[in-house]
C-alpha cells in the first residue's frame, strides 16, 4: 500500500487586478485572475512504506512548494495529496518555540500543535527529556538556551511519536556532531520500522548515503526519478552547464546510466585502467598499483585544459578525486585536432568492492566555470581481495602492529 | 461546521496551553505580574474619572452615590475593553502568526480561538477587581449580574465576527490593519462609556441607535450601576447582528483559507 500518492499536483499563485476582485471570488461572483502565476505542474509520484526519498533540484524549482503541500499548509491549485498516515516535518526546527517558557511547557505547547493531547504528551515527556540531553535546562527558559540546545529540545518533540512520513530538511546539519549521529541514529530507526523519509538537501554525500530514491525538480516538474546515482549524476550536469551544452545519457552493458554533458571544445576520447604491466584490467586486487589512462581530444582551439576524475564508490560518494590543476601539470593553448593523454598512476588502496570513475575537462580549479566535458560512470572497476589480510571498510590502510604486555 | 468543532476539541490541548503561556509570557519577569492586566483598565477609569466626573457627575440621572461616574464607567469599560482585545487582537492575528501558518499543519480555527479565551480570561480578571471597587465604593453585587454571561458571550460573538473578518482582509490589505484601530477610536467615542446618551443632542440619537454596541453597553450599565434587568429587545438584535458577521467571517475564514498561506 503506498504511504503517500501525489497525482497531477500543480500550484498556482494568482493575481487579480485588485484585491477587492480576490474578495469578489471568495462569494462566487465571476472573475477572473488577472495572472496566474504556476510553480509546480503535473507532479505525480507514489511513495513506498520504508523509502528515503531524496528531493533535489535548484533554488526555485519547487521543493519547498512541494513539501509544503505534502505537510498540508499550502492547499494545491489542482490535484491532490493523499497521505495514510501522519506527516512530521523537522523544517524549521524550535518552530513556535515561546523565549519565556520553559523548555517542558515549550514541548507541551509544541506537541500540542502537532494534534497531541495532554495525556499522550505526559507520556512521552520522560523520553523527550532523556533523548534531548540537557539536564536541568529543560526546566529553564528556552531564552537561556544555546542554539544548539534548543535544536536537541525541538528535534526531541519533533520525533517524540514515529511519524509515517517525516519530512527532513538541511536544517538537520545544525547540532554538534554527537547530537547529529544520535538524532539519524533515530531517524533510521523510524525507516526501519516502516517510516519514509523524504529529505531536501544540496548535500550529495547526505542524499546518496540516505536516499534510495531521489527526485529531481526542475522548473515546477519532475524530470527525473529514479536512483541516487543516476539522478545526482543528471543533476550535477545541468547544475554545470547552465547553457550552451548537451546532456547526454547512456545506458551501459550492465544495466547502470552514464551521463555526459558540457560544452564539447575537448571531449573525451577513452578511459581505460591498467595494471603494471600496462594490460588493461577490470578487476584490481587491493594494493597493486593501476594506472588511469585518460584520452582526450581537442575539437577547437582553447586556451587551457585542465583534467579531472573522481573515483567513487558503489553508492556514488566521493573516494578520491583530484585534477591536474592541483596536481601542477595543465596544459595551455591547444589546438583543435591534437589529442592528449593523461596516465594517472596510484596503488588501489581500496576496500572490496566496485568503483566507478568520473572524468571531466575544463578550465581552472573546478568545473563550475568553464565545463569542456564531464563524464559520469566513464569506467566501472572492482577491486578484489586476493591477497591481503582480511579487513573492512573503503580504504586499505594496513597498520603496522606494536604490542605491549 | 461539525469539522471545525471536530478539530477542535481535538487541538483542545494546545488551545489551552496557547493561552496559559500568551499569559505566562506577557508577564513574566515583570514584579506585578498577572496585576498589570487590571491595573491598566483601571488606570484609564481613573483618569476618565478625574478629569471628566466633574463635567458630567450632573448628568448622570437616578443615583445619589459621588462615585457613580466612575461605576458608570467601569461597567462601559468592563464590555468595551473585551470587544476592543478581540478585534484588535483579530486583526493583526494571521499576520503575526503567518510563518507558523507556513509551516506547520494544524486546524487554523485555533489560533482566533485562543485570542477568544485568553481575551475572555482577562474580562474575568478585570470583572474580579470591578466587583472589589464596587464594594469598596458601596455597591454590593446582585443577581441580576448573572446577565453578565449572556451579554459577554454577545460582545465575544460581534467581536469575534469583526474580528475576523478584518483580520482575512487585513492579511491581503494591509491598510486595514492600520485604519481600524482609528475607526475604533472614533467607535468608542460614539458609543456612551465616558458619557451618559442623555448628553447626545437630539439630532445625533439616531446615530447612536444604528450602533450594535450601544445596547449592549447600556445593558452592562444597567445591571452594574442600576441594579437592574437589562432591555432585551434592542440586545438581541445587536446578538443576532453579531452571530451574522460571525458566520460571515467564519465563511471568508474558510473561503480564503488556501490564499492566505499564499499570501503571507
Amino acid at each position: 500500500m503506498s504511504l503517500l500518492v501525489i497525482e497531477n499536483l500543480g500550484k498556482s499563485y494568482r493575481t487579480y487586478r485588485s484585491e477587492w476582485q480576490r474578495i469578489a471570488h471568495w462569494f462566487f461572483l465571476p472573475v477572473k485572475p488577472s495572472e496566474e502565476h504556476w510553480v509546480l505542474k503535473h507532479i505525480s509520484f507514489s511513495v513506498l512504506p520504508g523509502e528515503a526519498i531524496g528531493i533535489v533540484g535548484q533554488n526555485g524549482a519547487g521543493k519547498s512548494t512541494l513539501l509544503k503541500m505534502i505537510t498540508g499548509t499550502l492547499h494545491p491549485t489542482e490535484g491532490a495529496v493523499q497521505i495514510n498516515g501522519r506527516v512530521a516535518a523537522i523544517l524549521e526546527l524550535g518552530m513556535g518555540f515561546n523565549p519565556e517558557l520553559t523548555g517542558r511547557q515549550n514541548v507541551y505547547h509544541a506537541a500540542g500543535l502537532m494534534g497531541f493531547n495532554t495525556d499522550q504528551i505526559k507520556q512521552v515527556m520522560g523520553e523527550i527529556e532523556a533523548f534531548a540531553e540537557i539536564g536541568n535546562y529543560f526546566d529553564e527558559p528556552v531564552r537561556t538556551y544555546s542554539s544548539g540546545m534548543q535544536m536537541r529540545v525541538a528535534f526531541s518533540v519533533a520525533t517524540a511519536f514515529r511519524p509515517e512520513i517525516l519530512i527532513i530538511d538541511e536544517a538537520l546539519s545544525v547540532g554538534d556532531s554527537y547530537f547529529q549521529h544520535k538524532s539519524f541514529d533515530r531517524i533510521r530507526e523510524f525507516q526501519k520500522q516502516g517510516t519514509t523519509l523524504l529529505i531536501v538537501s544540496h548535500d550529495r554525500g547526505a542524499i546518496q548515503s540516505l536516499c534510495n530514491r531521489v527526485i529531481l525538480l526542475e522548473g515546477g516538474t519532475v524530470i527525473k526519478d529514479g536512483k541516487p546515482e543516476e539522478v545526482m549524476d543528471f543533476y550535477n550536469a545541468i547544475i554545470a552547464e547552465k547553457e550552451n551544452t548537451t546532456v547526454r545519457i547512456r545506458k551501459n552493458e550492465d544495466g547502470s546510466v552514464q551521463t555526459c554533458s558540457g560544452s564539447g571544445e575537448a571531449s573525451i576520447e577513452s578511459v581505460s585502467l591498467h595494471n603494471i604491466a600496462g594490460e588493461p584490467v577490470e578487476f584490481v586486487p587491493v594494493g597493486d598499483l593501476i594506472s588511469l589512462r585518460i584520452k582526450a581530444r581537442i575539437n577547437s582551439d582553447i586556451p587551457e585544459l585542465v583534467m579531472g576524475y573522481m573515483i567513487k564508490d558503489r553508492l556514488g560518494q566521493s573516494v578520491y578525486g583530484t585534477n591536474t590543476h592541483h596536481l601542477g601539470c595543465k596544459l595551455e593553448t591547444l589546438r583543435a585536432g591534437e589529442t592528449v593523454e593523461y596516465h594517472f598512476s596510484f596503488p588501489a588502496n581500496l576496500g572490496v568492492g566496485s568503483y566507478s570513475v568520473a572524468v571531466a575537462l575544463h578550465t581552472t580549479d573546478s568545473h563550475l566555470a568553464r565545463n569542456y566535458e564531464w563524464c559520469d560512470l566513464a569506467l566501472v572497476f572492482n577491486v578484489i581481495n586476493t591477497s591481503r589480510d582480511e579487513f573492512v571498510g573503503l580504504a586499505w590502510m594496513p597498520p603496522k602492529v606494536g604490542l605491549n604486555r | 461546521m461539525l469539522g471545525i468543532l471536530s478539530s477542535l476539541w481535538q487541538y483542545r490541548g494546545f488551545v489551552v496551553s496557547s493561552i496559559r503561556s500568551d499569559l505566562i509570557a506577557r508577564f513574566t519577569r515583570s514584579r506585578l505580574g498577572g496585576l498589570w492586566m487590571i491595573i491598566n483598565p483601571l488606570a484609564q477609569v481613573a483618569i476618565y474619572a478625574l478629569i471628566l466626573s466633574n463635567v458630567l457627575a450632573a448628568k448622570l440621572p437616578g443615583i445619589e452615590s459621588k462615585y457613580v461616574y466612575a461605576l458608570y464607567l467601569m461597567a462601559g469599560m468592563l464590555a468595551w475593553g473585551l470587544f476592543a482585545e478581540i478585534i484588535g487582537r483579530c486583526l493583526t492575528l494571521f499576520i503575526e502568526q503567518g510563518n507558523l501558518m507556513k509551516k506547520m499543519r494544524f486546524p487554523r480555527i485555533t489560533l482566533p480561538v485562543i485570542v477568544v479565551g485568553s481575551s475572555l480570561l482577562n474580562n474575568l480578571l478585570l470583572f474580579t477587581a470591578v466587583l472589589v471597587v464596587f464594594a469598596v465604593l458601596g455597591q454590593a453585587p446582585n443577581l441580576q449580574m448573572f446577565w453578565l454571561i449572556p451579554l459577554t458571550l454577545a460582545v465575544v460573538a460581534l467581536a469575534t465576527g469583526i474580528g475576523l473578518i478584518l483580520g482575512v482582509l487585513n492579511v491581503f490589505m494591509r491598510d486595514i490593519g492600520q485604519v481600524i484601530p482609528i475607526l475604533l477610536q472614533v467607535w468608542f467615542w460614539f458609543t456612551p462609556v465616558v458619557y451618559p446618551v442623555s448628553i447626545i443632542p437630539e439630532e445625533l440619537k439616531g446615530a447612536v441607535g444604528v450602533n450594535p454596541m450601544y445596547p449592549i453597553v447600556t445593558a452592562y450599565h444597567d445591571i452594574l450601576v442600576y441594579g437592574k434587568a437589562p432591555a432585551l429587545q434592542q440586545v438581541l438584535i445587536s446578538a443576532a447582528l453579531a452571530i451574522g458577521l460571525m458566520l460571515i467571517g467564519l465563511f471568508m475564514f474558510r473561503r480564503s483559507a488556501p490564499e492566505m498561506v499564499d499570501a503571507l
